[in-house]
Formats: structure tokens, sequence, C-alpha cells
């Protein structure tokens, strides 16, 4: 909502500066967007009366001419324009002024054009940041001259009554009543506690006949249609409205059209009620039938489109036609044109969510469709339209008929709500008396008596007690209420042990040197074919977005992998040759049913993705195995899975706890690594959170400190290729006795003097007694054990040792 | 024999002043102090002596073998002292060459600041809440107080999502004062991070998908000033001890009285600077008093009970704390960019 401070001015009698006006009304609540300074980047622009104009000798398009300022000194100045003749007064941009250009603002210099000194230029209303709409006395192409004599050498600004400053409000959706000027005035002066002056709205009515027997109302949809006025002017002569009409239009970001138009607009902005104007020739038998649309009923609108309207749809019609979409637009059939000999002024209330979705559905949202979703007072209906004629008397452009027609079926009344001082005392933390607050509700217009507020209804905001807390509080003032830290029963603030959890997962992640990834919830169903994924897979029944901002953000993930591939393209193509190692803890989201009957399972991962010169399948493994550690997990099991098929099918473990599967690690398939661009091996390892929280183990009991060596042996034996090191090292565990303390596997080998289909693997095993050095002997009978147990079970040879 | 003692002895100092390494000390030891060396000579030749004499010679030798044995040692350690000193001086680095660091990794910038914001809370007895981003339209919306018709509920600002029932994406982090309410236990000290979605294109300065955090806190004889105070300790933890807070009214559905609450600028302390659009404020949260609509229809009893609750973007506190300027980079996850923080 802008607000022209000179219009402001009108209704309250302002002592302060802007920035001052800015900040307060800010602080009572109407907040302030920006400040707008009209015509601040323009100074320097006088007027000058042409003396003579001679042609320039060297040019056919130019003309010399010499322009008196008021100095006494004529200016020259070289001119391309046509429109000009000696004794005009126009606007004259002196050297080191500045002008726009479109919409550039040009310095001026002092120059020679076509080798004739030119100092200074004379200006269109375009140069000066207008348009005819503004000025409709501006030529089409050409100087703007002033119509009435003016004295020379004087700021073309205040002429033509550019200055003015326009503040612009944020207003809140509780508050349709401060989508206008006065509304605003009416904040402004509580805020500042002067008097509101509301215009003085009275008509004179000298046309001839009477509004009741030239227009007939009908409602047929009283509750898309609470209210509805009509009043008729006669004689109607259409032109431009005065300056001070159009400046005011023009500065509150409405472009001025034609004296009756400009007085619907300005009725609009300065009391807040749309209105519209029919001629009311174009009404069939003078009768306006505001009804819902028919099924394929259509309307040409004022903008010249066909919309095709619908039965939700409220229109006012004649007895044969729509001739508007109420509350939305006029219809091109009804508008008012110059040879317009009567016209009707529509001031009416329709429903506002009803407006609101005309406008979404037609895709037309206009100034009048944005005042009505709001919602606006019916009483103000007949404020507007009183206020419409009278401006109409005003401006000489018709001859208002006496009386109106009123069709208000049910009458909005002002409410009484009870309230207690005390306990808006209660709520605010305030020591306010009675007496102040009933003088805190006058500011607004509130009556008040102690218990009782009556309500006016241009505030069908205020509907309890809470409500008049607030309008107390804004008044008091926000800043005056006493800051206090809340006494109450005291809480532990804590973060709950999953929270914990999630945070050891993120410190270990980053203390093994992944950085921490961050991607979007939702993506595009392409991604299952980029991540090779079979049609028929369940990963594809996804909770689905009915209103998407695109494919690419229509499902939500039921995999994590995309976001972290995606990620990681970004780096590999950004820095090339270098590695890079992520993380990211984010949800997946599961459907229980589809379509959703119920909320799906949102299930938090953890992912990690890498790739790099040094990274390898056990990189990533040893950093789950690391995590494992972290968060004492001891019994993660990982077995070879060659189904997963966005995984390289040699090259991947499925991770398990207790035999549930809680995730997986491997390198991801090269074809889906080319899907992403990633011209190299890419590893990853996705992990359950829930599982992990749950399994976690942070119980740490001491052991002593070993007091006696360990006895270290090692073994090297030749088994065949496919055999796991994990079937021998449960072997190791197995049959290796109580002081068996810990295995170490030390290499694995293939190649020369190996077997072909076999590999050397060696362990070094260390036993330890807790009271004793262990001799040989003692050592005997579990190695013995274990190696024919490794003999026994997977064929493994001895090697030297 | 004494004569020969102190010969003995004049040697052992001159060659020991001569000795440049330890090697050459060792030499002098064996050569006279030996099993072979010249004092032991002598002892070993006392057996020619008179049975009166031996003690006599004998003392001297030992006092003799004491005093070069005593000078050994000094030679000694002089000289490890010197070798030590060459070793350390060939040993010497430049120590102005880079340190061999261990790489870390680093957590997103988002993280971040919500730890930050979850310590401050924390500290003021808050319990950090989670819930659900796909939500049921009573909780995002009815429980609220923001009934059907309400321009809020437009689908160009909600993400619905296909089915039966009435899901949607979570505008906002409110359902969760809705959901910690409904559960029962009172009194609410309450904080909840999350994701959030609007229907946003993607730019500098908007995404379909960010984060914020919601507050609450319900008891007996809550009060505004209460709020007040509470966020001013948390302005002053976030943004340094001199931020000053100013409380706007403004408008949300389930509060009232309801306010915006800036912060004197961090950048400029509220001179007015870029950061703050030359206001000397920052937009911080948007925060009121429960409606008391909002409590009952959770089942609290809004004549015994009240509360406050706040809402607060986080992606602009991560920004603006961290001079940020494309909302983009927060989601693109460029290792060059998470490296900074």
């Amino acid at each position: 909502m802008n607000l022209p401070i000179s219009w402001l001015k009108e209704y309250v009698d302002l002592d302060c500066t802007t920035q001052e006006f800015m900040d307060e009304i800010t602080l009572s609540g109407s907040k302030v967007e920006s400040l707008t300074v009209m015509g601040k980047d323009i100074d320097g622009i006088i007027t000058g009366k042409v003396l003579e104009i001679e042609k320039h000798p060297d040019a056919d398009k130019l003309v010399v001419t010499q322009i008196d300022v008021g100095n006494g000194e004529p200016l020259q100045i070289v001119t391309g324009a046509s429109n000009l003749k000696v004794g005009d007064i126009v606007p004259v941009a002196m050297v080191n002024s500045n002008v726009y250009h479109g919409s550039e603002l040009v310095k001026i210099k002092k120059g020679k054009l076509r080798g004739v000194e030119s100092n200074g230029m004379l200006c269109s209303i375009e140069e000066l940041g207008f348009t005819r709409h503004d000025y409709p006395e501006a030529p089409e192409n050409g100087i703007y001259v002033f119509v009435d004599e003016v004295p020379l050498g004087a700021d073309v600004k205040e002429l033509l009554q550019i200055n003015d400053e326009v503040v612009e409000f944020e207003i809140t959706s509780n508050r349709p009543d401060c989508f206008s000027i006065t509304g605003l005035a009416r904040e402004t002066a509580a805020t500042f506690r002067k008097p509101f002056k509301f215009p003085e709205i009275k008509v004179e009515e000298k046309g001839e006949g009477n509004a009741a027997d030239m227009i007939s109302v009908e409602i047929k949809n009283p509750e898309l249609c609470p209210r509805y006025i009509a009043r008729a002017v006669k004689n109607v002569k259409i032109g431009p409205s005065p300056l001070w009409m159009r400046h005011r239009l023009t500065a509150a970001g409405v472009r001025p059209i034609n004296n009756i138009v400009d007085i619907t607009n300005y009725v609009m902005l300065e009391i807040g009620q749309p209105m519209h104007a029919f001629d009311i020739d174009c009404i069939k038998d003078r009768k306006i039938i505001v009804r819902n649309a028919n099924e394929g009923e259509k309307i040409v609108t004022l903008d010249g489109i066909e919309r095709n309207l619908d039965p939700s749809m409220l229109v006012i019609a004649d007895s044969e036609k729509a001739v508007a979409v109420a509350g939305v637009m006029g219809g091109e059939n009804s508008k008012i044109t110059e040879g317009a000999e009567a016209i009707l002024f529509e001031s009416a209330n329709f429903n506002g969510p009803n407006v609101r979705i005309t406008a979404k559905k037609l895709g037309l949202r206009t100034d009048a469709s944005a005042k009505y979703e709001k919602g606006l007072d019916p009483n103000l209906s007949i404020i507007a339209v009183n206020r419409a004629v009278q401006l109409v008397e005003m401006l000489g452009c018709g001859e208002v008929c006496p009386g109106m027609v009123d069709c208000y079926p049910n009458v909005r009344t002002e409410r009484t709500l009870e309230y207690s001082p005390e306990s808006i005392n209660k709520l605010l933390g305030t020591n306010i008396s009675s007496d102040e607050m009933i003088e805190l509700f006058k500011l607004i217009e509130v009556k008040a008596d102690g218990s009782k507020a009556v309500i006016p209804t241009f505030r069908p905001d205020l509907e309890a007690e809470a409500d008049l807390a607030e309008e107390i509080a804004r008044f008091y003032g926000y800043d005056k209420i006493e800051s206090t830290l809340a006494a109450g029963t005291p809480t532990v603030g804590k973060k709950s042990p999953s929270q914990q959890i999630e945070d050891k997962i993120k410190n270990t992640m980053v203390a093994m040197g992944l950085c921490e990834a961050m991607n979007y919830s939702f993506e595009s169903p392409k991604v299952f074919d980029r991540l090779n994924i079979p049609a028929d897979s369940d990963l594809r029944n996804t909770v689905k977005i009915s209103n998407p901002l695109g494919e690419d953000f229509s499902i939500m993930r039921t995999l994590t992998l995309n976001g972290m591939l995606t990620s990681l393209a970004t780096n590999f193509k950004r820095h090339r040759s270098e590695s890079a190692g992520l993380f990211e803890i984010g949800k997946i989201y599961i459907p229980k049913a589809l379509p959703l009957t119920e909320l799906p399972d949102e299930l938090p991962k953890l992912t990690i993705g890498m790739f790099g010169q040094n990274v390898d399948f056990f990189t990533v493994k040893g950093i789950a195995e690391e995590l494992f550690g972290v968060l004492g997990i001891k019994n993660a099991e990982y077995s070879a899975n060659k189904e997963l098929p966005y995984m390289h099918p040699g090259r991947t473990a499925d991770i398990s706890l207790n035999s549930e599967n809680i995730g997986f690690v491997g390198q991801l398939h090269p074809a889906v690594a080319e899907n992403y661009g990633i011209g190299t091996e890419v590893y990853i390892a996705v992990i359950d959170i829930n599982t992990l929280v749950s399994n976690a183990n942070f119980d740490h009991i001491y052991k002593p400190l070993p007091k006696f060596p360990a006895v270290e042996r090692d073994i090297a034996m030749l088994v065949r290729d496919d055999v796991p090191v994990k079937s021998i090292e449960d072997i190791l565990r197995a049959k290796g006795g109580k002081f068996l303390e810990d295995i170490r596997l030390f290499d694995v080998y293939k190649g020369k003097q190996i077997e072909q289909g076999f590999k050397s693997v060696a362990y070094s095993l260390f036993f330890r007694a807790p009271d004793k050095t262990l001799t040989d002997e003692e050592i005997g009978s579990p190695m013995k054990k274990i190696l024919s147990e490794l003999e026994e079970k997977i064929g493994a040879k001895l090697r030297e040792q | 024999m004494q004569d020969k003692l102190s010969q003995i002895r004049e040697l052992a100092k001159s060659r020991l002043s001569e000795a440049v390494d330890l090697k050459a000390l060792d030499a002098i030891r064996v050569d006279i102090l030996g099993k072979k060396g010249e004092l032991t000579q002598i002892l070993k030749g006392m057996g020619a002596l008179s049975p009166e004499e031996r003690p006599k010679v004998g003392q001297m030798v030992n006092t003799v073998r004491a005093e070069i044995e005593g000078m050994l040692a000094n030679a000694v350690t002089e000289l490890q002292a010197k070798e030590q000193e060459i070793k350390l001086a060939a040993e010497t680095i430049d120590v102005t060459m880079p340190g061999k660091v261990p790489e870390m990794g680093h957590l997103h910038p988002m993280t971040t600041v919500i730890e930050n914001i979850k310590s401050i809370f924390i500290g003021m007895g808050y319990e950090i809440a989670e819930g659900p981003e796909v939500e049921q339209a009573y909780y995002n919306f009815e429980a609220l107080n923001i009934p059907k018709d309400h321009p809020a509920r437009d689908e160009q600002d909600t993400f619905y999502i296909e089915g039966e029932g009435d899901f949607l994406l979570r505008t906002q982090t409110s359902p969760m004062q809705v959901r910690v309410m409904e559960s029962g236990k009172l009194p609410i000290r309450m904080i909840a991070p999350g994701r959030v979605y609007r229907s946003d294109e993607v730019d500098a300065t908007h995404s379909p998908v960010f984060h914020q955090l919601e507050g609450l806190v319900i008891d007996e004889g809550i009060t505004m000033g209460d709020l007040k105070g509470a966020l001013a300790v948390f302005a002053k933890e976030l943004f340094g001890e001199d931020t000053k807070v100013r409380f706007r009214p403004h408008h949300f559905p389930f509060t009232e009285p309801s306010a915006e609450m800036d912060a004197s600028c961090f950048a400029c302390g509220g001179k007015g600077c870029r950061v703050c659009k030359d206001s000397g404020w920052i937009e911080v949260l948007g925060c009121g008093m429960v409606h008391p609509k909002v409590l009952e229809m959770s089942g609290i009893d809004s004549k015994k009970y009240s509360g406050f609750a706040f809402g607060m973007g986080l992606e602009r506190v991560a920004m603006q704390k961290y001079a940020i300027s494309d909302l983009r980079l927060l989601f693109e996850n460029d290792t060059k960019f998470l490296k900074q923080f």
C-alpha cells in the first residue's frame, strides 16, 4: 500500500519529519517497506520562455532557440522538437541537471550540436519521468508546454506537483481497513495522538430524475454479495481529471485515465472500497442482477480478453448478459465511452475468499480484487459511493441524480466484546489502569467502559479479549512493556538421546575428513532411471506433490543417492583433479500406502560419498567401522551384495547388525557414475540412523591394563581366491581360546609363486593372559585347533611361518 | 715414583686437552687407566715394593687415578655438550614452513547456526522437538487458527500431496507447537528446528526447501514481558552482548498479540549499513502470545495457562552471519564452499 505523505496530511496534522513518521508508525504496527521521494533524481529543471526559434544552419531537423529562464540572460539551446512556438513556457534542464532517457538518468552537459552551442535541454514529459497519462496535456511527441502562465525560472517539480514522498507499507492480512489512505490516516492519528479528519461528504444531487426510478438491483446470492449500491450520474463529461487528483493517483501508483475512472480509483485508494462505473445504456432493462455465472458463460473483460466463467464465480449481469466479473473487472460491453450520457456507479461488497478464488481462476488479480479478497466492511460501500458522486460534482463532470438503490440484506452492526482490564494486564505483564485503557481504545474508535468494548464494523479482526490486548499494547507501546524472565516451573534444557547420537555421528564424520552436505528432500522421478533402478522397484512408490514447481521437484525422495551424487558431480566438474568427501544426514520419505492415507515414514539416513586418488572401498568401509566404534556398536557384519542395481556388483557389502540390514557400503556402479558425469570411481555408504541410535552403547567399563606381555604368532595360508577373510577370522576367533586377544590381517597376496585361483593370507595373532606370561605350550593348543579347523573348513594350506 | 705419577698426570692432562671426540677420550682412558694402562702397570709393579711402601704408593696411585678419572669425566661431559650442540645445529629447520594439517571435515554452515541457537535455548531450559515434514493440513493450518479459506492456504504457497487425506509439506515449523501441546505435558519450553517447504522458485534469496525454528513456552502466568525478556536474551547470545532488540506489532493467526522482533544490526551496531539496508535493524523473528483458540484446540485450558511462541527463518541468519550472498550455495555442497566454515 502506497501512502503519499501529502495526501495523508489532508486527514491528519502531521508535524514531524517523514523519518519520524515512519519510525513511529512502524512501532505501532504499520510496517514501512520503503520510502520513495518523487522526482528526487531530476533536480535543476526550471521554467523558461521561448524567445526565438531559428533553423539550425547545418541540420534540417534541429532548431536553435533562445530561452529566457528569468535571469535576464537568454540561454541558447538546440532542440529537435517541432511543437514549439515563440512565447511557450517549457521545462528547461540546466547544465548538470539529470533527465530520464527511458528508465536511465542522463546528465545534461554543455556542448555543441552540429557545431552550434547548446546550454541545456528542453524537456518532454517523458524526460521528467512521467507519461501523458499523468499529464494528458503534454504533446505526444515534443516538449511539454505549460498550459497556464507560470513564472520563469521556477522549479518545474513544484509546478507539476511532482514533489512528494511516498511511503510503502506492508499491510497484514488481518487489517483490510488499512488498505486505504484514510485507514492509514486513522492509524497515524492514533499513533501521534492527533485528531483524525475524515473527509466531509456532501452531495448536492442536482441531476434530474431519481436513481431508484432509473435502476433496479437484485442480489441472487446474498452470501457472496452482502451489499450492492448503485447511484446514477447524468450528463457526463469525460475528460482528464485535475492535476491534484492525477498527482495523487500517480503517487499512489495508479495510472490516471479519465475523470470518471480516476474518481473510482481515487475513492478506492482513499476509502478502500473498490468502485465500478457502467454506461447505464449498456445495462439491458437497466436491471442489475448479481448472480452466479452460468455454465459455459463468457465475458470480454475491460482488458479485451474473453474470459470463461464457471458457476462458482459471481457476476454482475443485466437481464440478458454478464456485464462485470464481481469484484474483479468490468466488462467491455458496458464500459464508459466518450458518448456515455448517464453512468451507474457501483459500490458493492463481495465475499473476499470468493473474489480471491475467482481472480485466481481467471488469472486476473486486479487492484479491486486485491482489496476485496481481504474482506471489506459493507458499511464502507455507502461512504464510498457518496464520496464518488461528491467528486463528480466537485470536478463538474456530471449531474448526480438524487437517491440511490441500496440492496443490503444483512446489515453488519457493531459488535460488543467483554473484556477485563485485569486479564489484559496479566497477559501483557503490564499495570495499565482501566481508564487509561478506555483512552487507548478511543484512539481507534472503540467505545469501551471498563468491561465492554463496542467494536466498529471496519475492525472485524477484533474478535476476542486477546485482540483487544494487542490494541492496548500497540498504543501503550510494545517498547514500554517491561522485559522479564519467566518464573514458572523450572525445566531442564536438553537434547534427546537420539539427537545426541546424531551430533556424535556428525562430529565423527567431520573428524574423518568429510564435509557435511545438505540436499533437497524432493526430486524428479527421472532419478530412478539415472540410478539404474528397475521399473518395478518399490523405491518408485513415492510421496508425490500434487502442485510441484516442476517435475524436478515433484516426488519426495525414497533414497538419498541422487542428492549425494549430484553434489559429488558438482565437485567433480568444478575441481576435476581433486577429491571430495561428503556426508549428509537427511530423511527419506516412504509411503505406507499409495495414494497416501496416513503420514509416510520419514527415515533419517547417513549417506557418505567420496571420490579421489586415495579413496577405495576400504576407505569408506573404514569410516563406517570407525563410526560403529565411536557409537559402541561391536557386531556390525559385512556380506557381499551383488544385487543393488546402482552399485558395483563385485564391490558392495551389506552391513547388518544382529542379522538386521542397516545399510550398505561399496563402489557406485560405473554406469551410474557416468549418468551423473563423474568420470572416476565413486564410493558410497548409506546407513540407517534409527538403527544406529537404537544400537548405540556408551557404557564403558574399565579393563585393567595388561601386566604381562602378549605373545605373537604369525600364520600365513593359501586359500581359494573366493574365500572371504571373514570366514578365516570367524575360525580364528572361534578356536583361539580364552587368551586370544586380537588378530590382525597383515597381508593378502595374489600373483607370482601363488597358484592361479588362490591367494595367500597372513595374520598376526596376539595371545595374552592377565596373570602370567604365556608359554609356548599354552599357546600350542589353540594354535593347533585353529590350523586344523582352517584346513578342514576352508581348505587352507599353511605356508611357512 | 712420585715423579712418574706426576708425569702420567701431566700426560693425561695434555692428551685430554687435545682430544676432539669421545673416541679419543676413550683411547686415553684405555692407555692410562685400562688393564694394560700406565697407571695399572704401576699398581701391578707394586709387588716389588716393600710392605711399608705399598700402602703409600697405592694411595698415591689412587689419588692420581681419581684425579685423572675426574678430568676424563669432565672432558666427556664437555665434549658431549659440544657434539650435541653440533648435532642440534645441523638439525635446524625453517620453522616458518607450513604445518602438516590432518584433514578434518566441516559441518555445514546451517548446522553450525542451528547448533548455536539450540545451545542458547538449551541453556534457558528448552527441549528440542522434532516432527514430520509431510504433515496433515490440520496441524499446519486449522489447529493454528488458519481456517480453510485463509489466503495463506493458497496453492501458490503450499505444496500439497497426492492422496485421499489432506496432506501437505509443512509450510512452517509451527505445527510442532500443536504436536507438543497435544502431547499433554506441561509446562512446555521447547524449540523445534526443521525443514519447511514453500512454493518459491529457486533464486539467490528463495528456495522451495528451507529451515525454520519454532519456539514455544507454556506455563501458568506467562506474560508478554516474559516473551520480550526471553527473546532479548536470545538475541544477545546470538548476535553479541551489545545487541538491542525492538518489538513491532505484527499479525500471525496463531498468536495474539503478535510481534516481529528486530535486532540492532550486528554488522554496524545500528548505525546503518548494507547488511541492514541502512535501517540499523535486522528482522530476526516473528512471535506473540499463543492465541487462546490455539491453546483450546490443543486441549490446554486458556484460562489457566498462557504462553508465547516464536518462529524464525534460519537461512537468513546464516547468510547474514557469514555474508553469504546466494542461498543456492547452501544446497550445492561444493567442498570449496563448505570448507570455509
